[in-house]
Parts: C-alpha cells; structure tokens; sequence
C-alpha cells in the first residue's frame, strides 16, 4: 500500500528512486569491563583505518565537487586520526582501565572537546571542538559497526532523505547519482532549497518527519511541481508519474527553444531577464538558460567557501571571471552579505538576540571598512573585463548609502592615482529589502544608479516573520497588496529619477507574481537560473496592457490569496 | 638535540591550514619532536597538542627534535614554518 505525505516543493521536476538516508545512526552503547585488552586496541586501530579510508574518499569527492580550499577540513580531520598522542591515551584507558574501546574513545574525545570549548577567546579552537565530534562520530560507527552516511558515500541512483541539508552535504551531492531530495525543515528560500534548483533536480523541503516515516531502501516518486511524496508506489502510480515527467521535459524543451530569444511581451514590450548567482561555477547554468545578465552576484560565497578573508587578487579572480563569461552583459555584484544565518569562522560576530535586525552586511561593511575597501577594489579592478554593476545590501537610511558610496569614490580615485585602469560605465545601486528604504526611496534615487528589491528580506522584515520559522511561514505573501504597494514605490521612485529599477529575490521568478511586476513596470527581472527559460515564456504570452490593468486591481486587493485568484483568472 | 626559535608572525598564529600542514611535516621524521611554548611542551606530530597550545600571533616558540634525523627533521620544518606563513 502506498502513502502519501507532502512538503514544499522547492524545485520542480519528477523523480522515482530509491532512498539514501542522511540520517545520523544510533551510536548509543554500553560501559563494559574487558579482559582480552589486545583485541579491544586492535578494535581500536581498526576503527580509526576505516574512518582513515572513509575520510580519504569524502575528501577526494570534496576536491572535485567543492575544491581544494573546502576540502581541507577532511585533511584536518585525517590529522586528527592520526594523532599519536591522541590513540595513545585511548589505549592507555583500555589498559589500565580494562573497558571497551568505546568507552575509552568517548572519555579521552570528551576530555579534548571541553578543553577546546574552554577556549572561550577564541572562536576558532571552540570551533575544532565540533571537528573532534566529527571524527569521534565516525569512529563510534565503525566500532559498533553501523553505517555513518555521507552524500559522498552515495554511488547509485538515490532520492537523498535527510533532517536538513547543510551547504557541504549539498555541495557533495553528485547529480548523476542523486536524482531528488527531501528534508524535514526548511521553506522555499532555505539554503537547501535554493540550492536544489541551482543544481535542477527535484527537492522538497519542510515535510516535517519525513525522516521518520520513509526507511532506507524505500522506493519513492518525488513530485517537486506539487511538493507531494509517494513512499511504496504502485504500478500504477508510477506509471503515472513517468507520463509526468514526460510531460514535464517536453514542457522544459519548448523553453530551451527560447535560450537566445529576447525576453519580449505579446505587444513588444523588453524586460531583461537576469540570473542570481552565488560562484563562478554558475555562470555555466545562466549561459545555458540564456540570461540576459547577472542581476545578482551573491560575493558572500567568496567568504564563505575561504578559511580566512580571500585576498584582493582572489575576490578579483573570481570577478574577473564571472564579467569575462557574460561578455559585455551586466554583472550586479551585492558586496559582503554576512551576518544573519551567514557566519564566517574566521570573523567572530557577537551573540545577537535577533541576528536578521542586527550586525550584518553594509553594517558591517562600513564598521569593518579594510574588510569592505578590500571588496571594492577588486571589484574596480575586474570592472576592466566586462560591465560590472555594485550594490550594497540592507541599506537602511540615506547616510549609510552616502557614506557607502563615498568610500567607493575613495578607492576608486585611489587606483585611478595609482596608475591603474577602472571602468568609467560602474553603476553603483543598492538593495531595496528594509521598509524604511523603501519608504524614503525617493531621496535614494538621487544617489542610486539603480534599486533592486531583495524580496526574501523585504518580505520577513514587512511582516516581522523570521524566514526560518515554520511556525509564521504562512506570512511569507509575496502577493499581498502591502507588499505589492511597496514594490510600486520603488520602482515609481527610480523612474522618477531616471533609474531601473530591478528585483532579485524569489519572488522575480514567481509564474504569480512575474504578470504583476510586468504590470508595475519593472525593468529586471533576476532569478534563480533554472527558472528564466519558463519566466520568458509566460512573459511573450502576455500583454502590457493588460498586466497595466492586472496590477492596479492587485494593488487594491485585500489579501494574498486574493491577488493569488486574480491572477489565475486572468491568466489561464 | 636539535633546536630553533621562532617568533610566530602569522596574524592568526599557528592554526588551521598551516597547524594541519607543520603537524604532517613532523610526521614524517622518526625523531621525537617537540613543540615549546609558554613554558608547556607538545609533541609537535599532535595536532591536538599543538592546538591545544593556542600560540597566538607574536609568541616566541621553540622547536626540538631528537633522534637519528633530527638535523633534516629541524631543517624541514623551519622551511615548512616560512612557507605556510607562520614565521619569517
């Protein structure tokens, strides 16, 4: 018998496969006094050869998949292993201690972890505390010789089952194996379901228990269109979903036929149609899916994938790369956007009650201005290479904006001085995703070349519902007409003053919302690559007279759900 | 015996990468290494030892090896010191 369950569907496709689960087994045990003490440092030794053996392949996969510079932390964890002092105080406790490998394992580990998290000034070494964990956990598996998975691990076709996914586990996923994933938590701009659709394969995000209701081995049909998981299908039910996803490619080879056409109106009208990236490895997918620019370059990755701040050269590298392969098409580069749920090990925050109010992004930036100048001049520099545009996020108030931009005219007379070549053509704009922005946007758009709403943020900060809480997700309304009537305001303002304005957060990809923007006259449109193609097509169905008309009644609408209607009714 | 000082440059002192990389480098030789600081010694192919010992940015540490090649051992490590960017 079949069973249903449903999540959100983060990323659309069909998958039918078996599950992987990326569940942490039990590794309880029990305290036992030995006799034979040769055998247990030989269980020992062995334990610690297999993590070895593990450790090298994750790391070898992570190389390939992630680079040299991420997989160093499964180097250190090797380090760790073969750690004399380390296996030798766990023998020692076998020995004189007469108990099992586990128990001694767990003492001496235990011992290493409260000495690092002791290191209370410094953030660093508390942060080795969790890679010890780490290593104990797979060494506690294979002395009680049960499987600790790893998405390197995987080598046939699997729809990935798992709690969460964190930024490794899904950089590890190897697309030819992994056909599909689904996790407990998460809503559809989590980091997870973000990166499903980076990666075009079918995800559900925010089941709840899915990791307690599938099994592993579990034959399953992941539907990302509708966010409905069938655990056990039937003949029939598979036979189904394969006609749908049938249906699904023919859908996606009408809008690989529109890879070089300009994104255009039923009535001529032009709308660029942008890509958010996140590195360089992207660009391959926005040229593939026929971007008409790069609307948003999220450069926190530079900091995020590095063990300490990336250098001037190497933020340049990667900039330089990212203009060069669009060819003269637009490149908008957010600076550092870190702070809320984004840590660096390397830069210790403080504990913040509310982290999303609190020390993040331009904030930061005009705080920690080495850090920020830094940025900026390797970004003037890779300007020499193609159309790089700058915009600095969780701009709040006209003096930071000022001050912002007037660090960048520091730096660049600075290189100018220096002898060196800028681009004369560099818009520098910013991010509309704090309500008191937007409020005032008619004061930012004598200073802004351009806007662009950040609408993941714009939307948690107008409602005052955190983005992680599944408790208030259903205040995630990008249709509701307050949100919509702040839309207009920025991009009225921008146009007022001549500017674009432009939007680069889930919602610019949007099949609802996409008609609506059209009509509010929005000039860009960035989304995630795998959606363009589809955006495009809806945009030449459509008319700007009639979407005109759509917008104005959607402005005067009630609720979410209302706009939601409307726009089904009228674009059937 | 053999020994060197080293004044630790490196602004984020002896962690990470380079710890991980100077741990390796130990490794290899058979002598018996050993790492000073603060008055506390470490063995110097312990990553735990050595993090544990926390060496800052500005510590003065000494480094000794004993045993068969101990010159070679102490040779290496100083090159693998200046290369990692921990001292000059």
């Amino acid at each position: 018998m079949s069973n249903q369950i449903s999540g959100i569907a983060a990323s659309n496709g069909i998958a039918i496969a078996k599950v992987y689960m990326l569940v942490d087994p039990d590794l309880s045990f029990k305290e036992v006094t030995i006799t034979d003490t040769n055998r247990e440092v030989e269980r020992l030794h062995d334990s610690f050869n297999d993590s070895k053996k593990d450790l090298e392949i994750i790391k070898q996969h992570a190389i390939k998949s992630l680079g040299e510079e991420e997989a160093e932390v499964f180097e250190a964890h090797i380090t760790i292993l073969a750690d004399p002092e380390l296996i030798g105080a766990i023998e020692t406790k076998i020995n004189d201690e007469k108990i099992n490998a586990e128990s001694a394992v767990k003492t001496v580990t235990d011992m290493y972890i409260g000495m690092f998290e002791a290191m209370t000034d410094n953030t660093y070494m508390q942060e080795r505390a969790g890679d010890i964990r780490d290593v104990t956990k797979r060494v506690m598996s294979h002395l009680l010789g049960v499987t600790l998975p790893s998405p390197s691990l995987i080598d046939s076709t699997s729809i990935v089952v798992s709690h969460d996914l964190t930024p490794s586990d899904t950089a590890q996923l190897d697309r030819q194996f992994v056909k599909a994933f689904i996790t407990d938590i998460g809503g559809r701009t989590s980091h997870s379901a973000i990166m499903s659709r980076t990666l075009e394969i079918p995800a559900i995000v925010g089941t709840g228990d899915a990791t307690t209701l599938i099994k592993d081995g579990d034959m399953v049909i992941v539907d990302g269109n509708t966010g409905d998981i069938i655990i056990d299908p039937s003949d029939d039910e598979i036979k189904h979903y394969q006609a749908e996803a049938a249906k699904f490619a023919a859908e996606q080879a009408e809008w690989k036929a529109l890879k070089d056409a300009k994104t255009v109106s039923a009535d001529g009208k032009h709308f660029d149609i942008a890509a958010n990236i996140g590195t360089p490895d992207d660009l391959a997918g926005v040229v593939d899916n026929g971007g008409e620019a790069i609307g948003l370059f999220r450069s926190e990755f530079l900091y995020m994938n590095s063990a300490e701040l990336p250098t001037e050269d190497e933020q340049f590298e990667s900039y330089k790369k990212v203009a060069e392969g669009m060819n003269g098409k637009q490149v908008v580069v957010r600076t550092m956007d870190i702070g809320g749920d984004k840590h660096l090990p390397y830069l210790p925050l403080p504990d913040e009650m509310n982290p999303f109010l609190g020390y993040r992004a331009i904030r930061i930036s005009l705080d920690r201005q080495e850090i920020f100048r830094t940025q900026l001049r390797a970004l003037l520099r890779a300007s020499n290479y193609g159309k790089i545009a700058i915009m600095f996020p969780m701009i709040a108030t006209v003096n930071e904006f000022k001050q912002a931009r007037a660090i960048y005219d520091e730096e660049r007379q600075k290189l100018i001085d220096e002898g060196q070549s800028v681009a004369d053509n560099i818009e520098v704009g910013m991010m509309m995703e704090i309500p008191a922005a937007v409020i005032i946007a008619d004061k930012l758009a004598k200073y802004a070349d351009f806007f662009s709403i950040g609408t993941n943020d714009l939307i948690q900060y107008t409602f005052a519902a955190d983005r992680g809480n599944e408790h208030v997700s259903y205040l995630y309304q990008p249709y509701n007409p307050s949100l919509l009537r702040l839309v207009k305001q920025v991009i009225d303002t921008a146009h007022a003053e001549g500017k674009w304005a432009g939007m680069c957060g889930e919602m610019a990809g949007d099949q609802i919302a996409v008609p609506i923007l059209m009509g509010l006259g929005l000039d860009e449109f960035s989304m995630s690559a795998t959606s363009m193609l589809q955006t495009r097509s809806l945009m030449k169905r459509l008319n700007t007279e009639d979407v005109k008309v759509l917008a104005e009644k959607a402005l005067e609408a009630e609720s979410n759900e209302e706009v939601q209607k409307l726009v089904e009714n009228s674009c059937k | 015996m053999e020994k060197q000082d080293f004044n630790v440059t490196a602004e984020t002192g002896i962690h990470a990468r380079p710890a991980t990389i100077l741990v390796q480098t130990a490794s290899k030789f058979s002598s018996d290494i050993t790492l000073q600081y603060d008055g506390k010694g470490v063995n110097l192919k312990s990553i735990m030892g050595v993090m544990s010992l926390g060496v800052g940015q500005g510590a003065a540490v000494t480094i000794s090896a004993e045993g068969t090649d101990e010159k070679d051992a102490i040779a290496a490590i100083s090159e693998t010191m200046k290369k990692e960017g921990l001292s000059d």
